[in-house]
């Protein structure tokens, strides 16, 4: 038998192509039949083994590239946590799979005088495999509750936080409020291709900025999400998961920042310029927040009385015109102020 | 028919009346007979060359928009050209590629399995694929105006008039509406032929895992369809006939959509890789030469995955306003579909555990299947776990998941399928080298092109964006998936080359090449009009197993092939 193996074991290694080129180097009265056949396994067996030593080494280097982003806000941590345990069970079962798959494939070839066995099933087998796969489900599941409250619901704000912010009074059985009810909540609009954030007033001044939010630290934000036309997702991956923003409806979720600039943009095709949309967190001391919302006051009321000076300007210049809307197409009247409400 | 198989029958019914059911008529000939055409085969074949060639359609417009993504900031397409093309890739990849390959294999090589002569209905059979051409047809019509750009998805508002006024969409909704009745239509077909015309003796255990997963498919696409068309009715009168179902200012909601959409398109992940499932089914146990392993466990599974499919749909919708009771339901269901997946999984690993395996190209791909498809399960898990998603959700991620679970799975099942049974279909088989070839290059080149864009949504990418700036870590990634996709193309052009050269000049296959278990090899290749003069009993899963036993326990090969046997051991 060991003569006939030779000839077909070098036509179904698989090829290294290493292992391929040395064996064909040497000397063929150096490299007996079996030698060269011993070598050529060694190979095949060195050839993985390096390429897994060689991820191994790396793989600090590549941790980025396996786990999602983290480190702006607990929440992303702990969906970090969560992903790391469901890799480290997947790479468990992924190395487990295609190492059997490629042992078979390996060992099993087709060789002169194998016979097949022929097996139809094994019903505690079947039993086994259906009671493991569903009991690593039962500890994923487990595992995802225990670490859900840390994801879903917000911590108190910290001591460098915004102490006096107040979480408005809120309605949602999705996203309960900071436990002490502290917080700020920023009401975050999705139009075509910009974000719009309007800020909480203290005394019925309006506060309002487009894509970059600015925040202050340690403090619980809750974000409220609407959509003003089509649907948006609101996603800054270092401060935790995306949420949609759909028209018409009202959407919940949390951060609670480290100082730093986290950058994001839309997540869900909202046109041709959804790659434009972009978003970013700017997050800052409570005196730098306090100042700049101070600022934003004053340029908003500036911008506001200069646009009304402006308007009276417009309006002075122009001829006195009766108004327009007394015509006699009252049918079309309504349907416009129809749509408007 | 074969001479050999017809002897021993004839010797076993002894002398008694017999009918001679022999087509005297000839053949139909020339392209009339293709347009005419009720045979199954012929449909069959119809069906397979109309669905690749929307498969090279959808490739190119995969290729421009790797192109366009290769490197930052780039100009190569406009946005709206973008979003087209992804909206194309998309919409072909799924309605006018996979699915219908799915349905023209299995009315090829369906009849042939079960033994029986054409479909239930012939002409509602070749009415569905004239269906699926004139849909693609509507769809690919809209190139010459303006092509849909809301994705193969087309969410509300966006997709309502108000916001993409072109009459693309509208060409979508229809090409839909048609190409599912088609889909709808074969699958009544399949069902009632399934249950009607088997074999004498082929009872329900005793059905072949691919015929099998098609029943499954049928009644998946039978249930599931409705609610597209549907939403699709309900999306063509909100853009044209003033309704407002999706209509938010009007008091509709962008949400029913989402969820009716999800209720077909989640199934349709079924619908589309169910079928590679059991092709993979078929093709291990040929060539480990060994029974599948755990049978019923496998049609069980197939069965299982899809009722619980029917009950996932909204784990697409996890970053919609829900809660928690709504998504832990949809994360575990999702969870549970796991387990008949893994069943079936460890069944094929078993199949091939012991077995004598013969590196033939249908092999390679089914084996390539179970590997790549592997990735895309797992990386189900860590989509189904809802806060998980939260992060995944819309990014590349869920591009990389998606291409491996219908490209791993789905077209490497159909690129074994038609390895498989092209010398059925031909009489010829396909180039073995060739073959290799263009399997190692798609294998790698898939991988290369999926495997990285994982990283790229978990460092942020997010889908269906048609440019990215520059330093932020994605450029190499993209460059890298951009340089997998051209090899990938490249591995299919060959395939698609070896058919080329196949078809006239390929080795002659002869009525079983491959040693095959199902009745299909008990005719010739490619099998006359009526498929078959004899209709055997069949008494097992693998009735020709039993039919090849039989002639060699008559003839006596099975003697002489101990005896060489012996004399290799020796």
């Amino acid at each position: 038998m060991d003569a006939a193996v030779p000839r077909r074991v070098r036509r179904r290694t698989p090829p290294h192509g290493p292992s391929r080129r040395t064996v064909g180097r040497l000397p063929a009265a150096l490299a007996p039949e079996a030698a060269r056949l011993r070598l050529r396994r060694l190979l095949a067996l060195a050839v993985p083994a390096a390429a897994g030593a060689l991820l191994l080494a790396a793989a600090p280097a590549a941790a980025d590239l396996l786990t999602p982003e983290s480190g702006g806000s607990p929440n992303a941590d702990s969906i970090d946590t969560l992903y790391k345990l469901i890799l480290a069970i997947a790479v468990v079962v992924f190395v487990g799979v295609e190492g059997v798959l490629l042992w078979s494939l390996i060992k099993f070839r087709a060789r002169k005088g194998a016979v097949a066995a022929q097996i139809h099933g094994n019903t505690r087998l079947e039993i086994g495999w259906t009671v493991g796969a569903a009991a690593i489900l039962i500890f994923l599941i487990v595992f995802t509750f225990i670490k859900l409250p840390s994801i879903k619901n917000p911590p108190p704000t910290g001591p460098n936080g915004l102490q006096t912010a107040s979480a408005a009074v809120y309605a949602s059985t999705d996203q309960p409020p900071p436990p002490d009810g502290k917080g700020l909540e920023i009401t975050v609009d999705g139009q075509q291709y910009v974000w719009r954030y309007q800020y909480p007033s203290r005394d019925n001044e309006r506060v309002f900025a487009y894509e970059r939010m600015v925040v202050p630290e340690d403090t619980t934000v809750i974000l409220k999400i609407t959509a003003d036309d089509v649907a948006h997702s609101w996603w800054i991956p270092k401060l935790g998961g995306k949420m949609d923003a759909i028209p018409g409806y009202t959407n919940y979720t949390w951060f609670k920042a480290r100082r730093g600039v986290y950058y994001g943009q839309c997540a869900e095709l909202c046109g041709r310029n959804h790659a434009n949309m972009l978003a970013s967190v700017e997050v800052v001391s409570v005196e730098e927040y306090e100042r700049w919302y101070d600022q934003r006051v004053r340029d908003i009321e500036e911008a506001e009385d200069e646009h009304a000076r402006q308007r009276r300007t417009y309006d002075d210049s122009m001829p006195n015109i009766p108004d327009a809307a007394e015509g006699e197409d009252t049918g079309d009247r309504n349907r416009t102020s129809g749509q408007q409400e | 028919m074969s001479i050999v198989t017809e002897q021993p029958l004839a010797k076993r019914t002894r002398p008694r009346p017999q009918v001679v059911a022999h087509d005297v008529r000839p053949e139909p000939k020339g392209w009339t007979s293709w347009v005419t055409t009720v045979d199954h085969k012929k449909i069959g074949i119809l069906y397979l060359y109309t669905t690749f060639l929307f498969f090279i359609l959808g490739g190119v417009e995969a290729l421009m928009l790797r192109l366009q993504l290769a490197v930052p900031d780039s100009n190569f397409l406009t946005p709206e050209k973008y979003n087209q093309l992804f909206t194309l890739h998309g919409t072909t990849m799924i309605f006018l590629f996979v699915i219908p390959a799915m349905a023209g294999f299995a009315n090829y090589v369906l009849p042939l399995m079960i033994g029986a002569r054409d479909m239930a209905f012939p002409r509602i059979n070749a009415w569905s694929y004239w269906m699926l051409l004139f849909g693609g047809l509507v769809l690919y019509g809209s190139l010459f105006f303006n092509p849909p750009e809301a994705g193969w998805t087309s969410y509300p508002p966006l997709s309502l008039g108000e916001y993409t006024p072109q009459g693309g969409i509208d060409a979508w909704i229809i090409a839909l509406h048609i190409v599912g009745l088609s889909s709808m239509l074969g699958a009544v077909n399949f069902v009632a032929t399934i249950h009607n015309m088997r074999a004498p003796g082929m009872g329900w255990g005793r059905l072949p895992l691919f015929v099998w997963t098609i029943l499954i498919y049928s009644y998946l696409i039978i249930l599931a369809s409705p609610a597209l068309a549907a939403a699709l009715g309900m999306l063509l009168i909100d853009r044209h006939f003033g309704g407002h179902f999706f209509d938010p200012t009007e008091g509709g909601s962008p949400l029913l959509w989402q969820h009716a959409f999800w209720f077909y398109s989640h199934p349709a992940v079924y619908i589309m890789v169910l079928p590679a499932f059991g092709i993979v089914s078929e093709i291990l146990p040929v060539f480990a030469r060994k029974p599948i392993f755990g049978y019923k466990a496998i049609a069980a599974s197939t069965a299982g995955i899809a009722f619980l499919g029917l009950l996932v749909w909204a784990h697409h919708m996890f970053t919609v306003p829900t809660s928690t009771v709504v998504l832990a339901f949809f994360m575990l269901s999702s969870f549970v579909i796991a387990v008949p997946t893994g069943v079936k999984f460890f069944n094929w690993l078993a199949t091939l555990w012991r077995g004598t395996i013969e590196f033939r190209v249908p092999l390679l791909w089914a084996v390539g299947l179970i590997a790549t498809f592997l990735i895309g399960g797992i990386s189900g898990i860590f989509l189904a776990v809802f806060p998980v998603d939260w992060q995944l959700h819309d990014t590349y991620f869920v591009v990389a998941h998606l291409h491996y679970v219908l490209f791993g799975g789905s077209v490497f099942g159909i690129f074994g399928g038609l390895y498989y049974w092209f010398p059925k279909m031909t009489g010829r088989i396909l180039g073995e080298r060739l073959g290799k070839l263009s399997f190692a290059l798609t294998f790698v080149g898939f991988h290369m092109t999926f495997l990285i864009q994982h990283s790229l949504g978990m460092s942020g990418m997010p889908r269906r964006i048609y440019e990215y700036p520059e330093g932020l870590g994605w450029s190499w990634m993209n460059l890298l998936s951009t340089v997998g996709a051209f090899i990938l193309a490249l591995g299919v052009f060959f395939t698609l080359l070896n058919v080329v050269l196949s078809v006239k000049r390929g080795a002659r296959a002869g009525g079983d090449p491959w040693k095959g278990n199902t009745l299909e090899w008990f005719t010739s290749s490619p099998p006359p009009e009526n498929n078959f003069d004899v209709i055997p009993r069949v008494r097992s899963v693998e009735p020709m197993k039993d039919i090849r036993r039989q002639v060699e326990q008559q003839t006596g090969v099975q003697q002489r092939h101990q005896a060489s046997r012996a004399l290799a051991e020796a």
